[in-house]
């Protein structure tokens, strides 16, 4: 959602004053920033690691790392984006040290052509909400993305989850817009084919 | 529009990109298409219940330690 601007005015983003304070060794607006993106932060780590102690590590690794380096932080992007960007690349770093996946780069697994096309062509009725609690929903959603390659997963995380624009997914993921755009029709259509395994309508008066 | 062109619109589609020109040509072909009107319902479905349902939440007790990590870490490290 655009904010309304009058012409001639420039909204400044309320995050500058307060990494402009914590550069000055502010601590408590430091603490502010922590608070406003902790959330967002662990959520990210979170998918991309699958693994709540790592994503809880990187979270605070990441702050801290964000607090040593801030004298970096030029300012061309959002606070968040940069943030955002720590904590991806934490996070692949720690996928690649556990080992327990193959592909952890952003690039290696992306070369399978599997879920860009559509094959299933059920409709999801009644929509997965109406059909399913909250808990199990959830359950079903985690599984269904941990399945994702994790470049996959980390493409759709930024974009549709954390709602981050695609200019700024590619610039935390260190990817060109048309890198992102092509990973994420991807990333959707692979989800979208996985969650039509649970939420496809079933046919009437056949045995479930 | 074949339903090729159709997925290469999709992305674009769902981010509000597409020119009115392609918009009109992507509503034309899911009228008559029944298959990619399903891709495009449930893809968008796909993403809103990702956007909509929180899946990992943050424990109170990890909140406390993190904080008391930046509070204590942060002095030394200016």
């Amino acid at each position: 959602m655009p904010a309304i601007q009058s012409p001639g005015t420039e909204e400044i983003h309320p995050d500058v004053a307060l990494v402009a304070r914590a550069k000055e060794g502010d601590t408590a607006a430091f603490e502010q920033l922590v608070r406003q993106y902790e959330r967002q932060i662990f959520r990210v780590a979170q998918h991309i690691t699958q693994n709540r102690e790592d994503a809880e590590d990187i979270t605070q690794d990441a702050f801290l790392k964000a607090y040593e380096k801030l004298d970096q932080f030029q300012g061309n992007s959002k606070f968040s984006t940069w943030l955002v960007r720590i904590a991806v690349n934490e996070s692949l770093m720690r996928l690649r040290k556990r080992k327990t996946s193959k592909t952890v780069s952003m690039d290696e697994d992306v070369q399978t052509e599997e879920g860009s096309i559509p094959r299933d062509f059920a409709e999801w009725r009644p929509n997965p909400e109406q059909n399913y609690g909250q808990a199990e929903l959830a359950d079903i959603l985690r599984k269904t993305i941990q399945g994702l390659p994790p470049g996959f997963r980390t493409v759709f995380t930024l974009r549709d989850i954390e709602n981050l624009s695609t200019e700024e997914t590619a610039e935390a993921l260190g990817l060109s817009v048309p890198a992102v755009k092509s990973r994420l029709l991807r990333a959707r259509l692979q989800l979208r084919e996985r969650l039509s395994r649970h939420f496809r309508q079933k046919k009437e008066g056949l045995p479930a | 529009m074949t339903c090729t062109d159709f997925l290469s619109q999709l992305t674009d589609y769902f981010d509000g990109q597409i020119s009115p020109e392609l918009l009109e040509e992507v509503r034309a072909h899911t009228a008559t298409c029944p298959h990619c009107e399903v891709v495009l319902d449930t893809t968008s479905k796909t993403i809103s219940v990702y956007r909509d349902n929180e899946l990992y939440e943050l424990s109170n007790e990890f909140r406390e330690r993190l904080h008391t990590a930046i509070m204590t870490k942060c002095r030394p490290c200016k």
